[in-house]
């Protein structure tokens, strides 16, 4: 398995960051013929090493000194709530937790795998054409992707047979199975793999909120429910709802990775070079400054800089990196929340996340440390394209998920008490092992706009190991989101009573509240590069080649203009595979701007 | 949904679920004191006795000093105290692993972005000192004992539990600062450790004999729960495992392991 072989003098294609986006990317266009080199920040990541029982299963060294993510020794970013404040760095990760090494994100995430709701895609348009202009408060940028759920419907679909998905389909090819999210828009065809089982809390919310009158329906998973070969060769084993997805390394080959999905067919075409521990410091342009000439990187072995130069640059890096590495490279323009000009930091987002919890009577055990990454029971009756937002006055919505993913006792513990109880003591205690026990965790999972005042840029002050300046996070809670997420969580007390709670803990933002960095709610952040179908207001065309340089695609959440209440790595995917099918139809026929503005 | 699960028929769990929920009753009352856990363990899971070696109360700290051993642990002992529902901090050995944990990249703040400058800011961004886990406990215990002579007159490991649980409180409520440390900051720092200490694998010094997980009902390291999916709220129904093989966390390759 030879990772650090030296790159072709000149590939043809240089990829940088090995996550879902660039292992996508690299295998399409290594199947399109192409030499391709495809550079890590990290190290290797393999099942066989990082992924061993029991090692890969300990919550100390796992999800709690945080052994896959981002060291952030290394680098980190900066963060503040409003443009007139100092933002100070992220110096201990906690609100959110981006890898690093092969696999990126995509080696320790959940395995949580939506689609999207058609008007997702189309959330400006849907919006005026529902609501009316007016209806869309002052200083939000809502903004359509310019793709249409049909186009994209292919590629969903392709995603969903790399990464084995277990679910199952409401609507197949026009044909209603009876089963699944009602809501759903419609698919060429059902999931590889039927739905996984529900674990006993799941299957209470399951009861429940049918009798409440909403429509449960099981998670999509990219967790095997049976023995699985993808399109590619690559083999997945059934997952035994071990518990140890997000934060972890699957032991099993049952969580889709690209570790584990992608990257043991590429490793063995001769067309592709992995090479790790390769810090991308910029994308280099010609003196036009329209055309991207390669890049050059630190060799963290070596400690020494190279340049690798290539004909097209795949930029699928982390969100965060995306951007970063848009602005430490000087393309397009940096986004000017007073004018509103520039593109890039422009519409960056995240996920309104607030999980309530639900007591049991003592009798019933929750076994909270039984589950799987993404699987579970949710409805969408909040989310759907269909809900009328317009008496409750929001723009966005959220499924409901009871989405047990295996809970730790160290996490446990840490979470328990606060908010009027006591944290430490015997009656602490007490209460935090009865709350392992018999309680369940029900989160509303929800959409966050985009708006003027929050945005990325380049920090003034502090840099990273490589003496760049790091990147600048402004973002708070608005009004619209704060909404959305209270008219949400007041269904959740429905569901609660028709559980049999013996007690509730509701859980919502209140107006005001401050974004809190100190405490994990998800990593799911987006935007920043985003596409759309006018260079004013996106720095990419609909085929996430930018606007400013034609040799250049970035794929990644950063291309989402707003952030949905589903999980984005379904999006990530299906838009890699929808950029490379037209760069393989389109662009390496003809190449230049796809789409001229 | 749940009949296409691949569960195999109820009946065969139904009575090993019951058992399983008396035993569990039975573990949980007969766990406070430190013998009757590892006698428990023997029983449940066929396990090894604990050596004499491994006994946390034998322990040598490698990086506190006496003095500061001592407050530590009795104040993790505070945070999670021995009661009827298990046994306390100390008992499990956390004040050894918090010891351990000190001479680890975590423990030296390798883990965190340290560099400068360092500027305070609101609650909402975070950790903003430049100190890390060691220099924390370091800088602090020295100046509570002496805030404890000068308040109680006595160290705080001589005070009472109920004045302990004062100081404590006085260091949650952020109304004491030591050496530029908040104390609400130590407290925290405490507090996380203490926990970790108690519920991480045995292997790093703390949960003796899995008492902490046995108390949680958490099964440690057995990571198949294939046949307890759903058995309709029955408590699962196996004791705890450790990691088997047991790494050791503090041999050079792991460490470097855990900086890549």
């Amino acid at each position: 398995m030879p990772d650090q072989t030296f790159p072709p003098a000149k590939p043809d294609v240089v990829v940088i960051g090995a996550g879902w986006a660039g292992s996508i990317m690299a295998k399409e266009l290594t199947e399109a013929g192409l030499n391709v080199t495809m550079l890590e920040r990290g190290h290797d990541h393999s099942t066989a090493v990082e992924g061993t029982y029991p090692g890969s299963i300990d919550e100390l060294r796992g999800a709690v000194r945080k052994r896959l993510f981002q060291k952030l020794a290394h680098t980190s970013l900066t963060i503040r709530n409003k443009p007139n404040e100092t933002a100070l760095p992220y110096r201990q990760l906690a609100a959110f937790l981006p890898g690093e090494g092969v696999g990126g994100a995509g080696l320790h995430w959940s395995g949580c795998h939506f689609r999207v709701t058609e008007d997702d895609l189309r959330l400006r348009s849907a919006t005026i054409e529902r609501y009316g202009q007016k209806f869309i408060p002052k200083d939000m940028h809502l903004q359509d992707y310019g793709i249409s759920y049909k186009e994209l419907e292919p590629f969903f679909d392709k995603a969903e047979k790399v990464f084995g998905t277990s679910g199952e389909a409401s609507s197949v090819q026009g044909r209603k199975t009876g089963q699944g999210n009602i809501f759903a828009p419609d698919r060429s065809d059902h999931f590889p793999l039927p739905a996984m089982a529900d674990t006993f809390s799941a299957s209470v919310f399951r009861k429940a909120a049918s009798e409440a009158g909403f429509h449960p329906y099981s998670m999509p998973a990219a967790n095997a429910s049976q023995p699985y070969t993808n399109p590619y060769g690559c083999q997945m084993g059934p997952c035994n709802f071990c518990g140890y997805c997000s934060g972890y390394a699957c032991y099993l080959y049952s969580k889709a990775s690209p570790n584990v999905n992608i990257l043991p067919a590429l490793r063995q075409d001769k067309r592709f070079t992995l090479i790790t521990q390769a810090q991308v410091l910029e994308i280099m342009l010609d003196d036009t400054r329209k055309r991207a000439t390669g890049v050059r990187y630190i060799d963290l072995k070596t400690e020494s800089e190279q340049v690798i130069e290539a004909d097209l640059v795949i930029l699928s890096a982390f969100q965060l990196n995306n951007v970063h590495l848009m602005l430490t490279s000087g393309i397009g323009k940096p986004y000017d929340p007073v004018s509103q000009t520039g593109t890039i930091g422009r519409n960056f987002t995240y996920q309104t996340i607030t999980s309530s919890r639900v007591w049991l009577p003592e009798n019933r055990f929750t076994n909270q440390f039984v589950g799987a990454g993404g699987g579970g029971v949710a409805i969408d009756d909040f989310n759907h394209s269909g809900l009328d937002r317009g008496k409750a006055g929001f723009i966005g919505g959220s499924p409901i998920w009871v989405n047990q993913a295996g809970l730790k006792p160290i996490t446990a513990a840490q979470n328990s008490g606060g908010k009027g109880a006591p944290r430490w003591g015997s009656a602490y205690k007490a209460a935090m092992i009865d709350q392992y026990k018999h309680s369940l965790a029900i989160d509303a999972h929800g959409s966050n706009m985009a708006y003027r005042d929050v945005y990325l840029d380049l920090d003034p002050t502090w840099r990273n190991a490589y003496g760049q300046p790091m990147l600048r996070m402004t973002f708070t809670w608005k009004d619209n989101d704060i909404r959305m997420n209270q008219f949400v969580v007041n269904h959740i007390g429905d569901i609660a009573q028709a559980m049999g709670a013996t007690k509730t803990s509701l859980n919502s933002l209140h107006p005001g509240q401050p974004f809190d960095s100190r405490v994990y709610q998800t990593t799911h952040l987006n935007g920043g590069v985003i596409l759309g179908n006018n260079p004013k207001t996106s720095a990419l065309n609909r085929y996430l080649q930018s606007w400013d340089v034609s040799n250049l695609f970035v794929i990644g959440s950063s291309a989402f203009p707003q952030g949905m209440g589903y999980n984005p790595t379904g999006l990530v995917a299906a838009l890699a595979y929808w950029s490379a099918y037209h760069i393989r139809q389109t662009y390496l026929r003809n190449p230049g701007p796809m789409v001229h503005a | 949904m749940t009949s296409s699960s691949p569960l195999p028929p109820r009946g065969v769990f139904a009575p090993l679920s019951r058992r399983g929920f008396m035993g569990g009753a039975a573990s949980l009352s007969s766990v406070p004191l430190l013998s009757h856990a590892a006698r428990a363990d023997e029983k449940s899971t066929g396990q090894q006795p604990s050596t004499p070696d491994d006994n946390p109360a034998h322990y040598k700290p490698i990086f506190f000093n006496p003095e500061e051993y001592l407050f530590l642990c009795h104040a993790c002992e505070r945070i999670l105290p021995q009661d009827e529902n298990g046994p306390g901090a100390q008992a499990l050995g956390v004040p050894r692993f918090i010891d351990r944990q000190m001479t680890t990249p975590y423990g030296h703040g390798d883990l965190w972005y340290m560099k400068a400058p360092f500027v305070n800011g609101p609650p909402e961004l975070g950790y903003q000192l430049p100190y890390s886990p060691q220099d924390l406990y370091r800088g602090a215990i020295t100046p509570i004992n002496t805030y404890c002579l000068m308040t109680y007159h006595a160290i705080f490991a001589a005070l009472s539990p109920e004045w302990q649980d004062d100081v404590l409180h006085t260091l949650e409520d952020n109304k004491l600062s030591f050496n530029e440390i908040p104390g609400a900051t130590f407290f925290e720092q405490l507090r996380t450790n203490t926990l970790e200490g108690a519920f991480s694998d045995p292997a790093y010094g703390g949960n003796y004999a899995m008492g902490g997980w046995k108390m949680m009902g958490f099964p440690g390291a057995r990571a198949d729960f294939m046949d307890w999916i759903n058995q309709e709220g029955a408590p699962y129904p196996l004791g705890p495992v450790g990691m088997p093989p047991k790494p050791d966390p503090y041999s050079p390759s792991f460490q470097n392991d855990e900086e890549g």
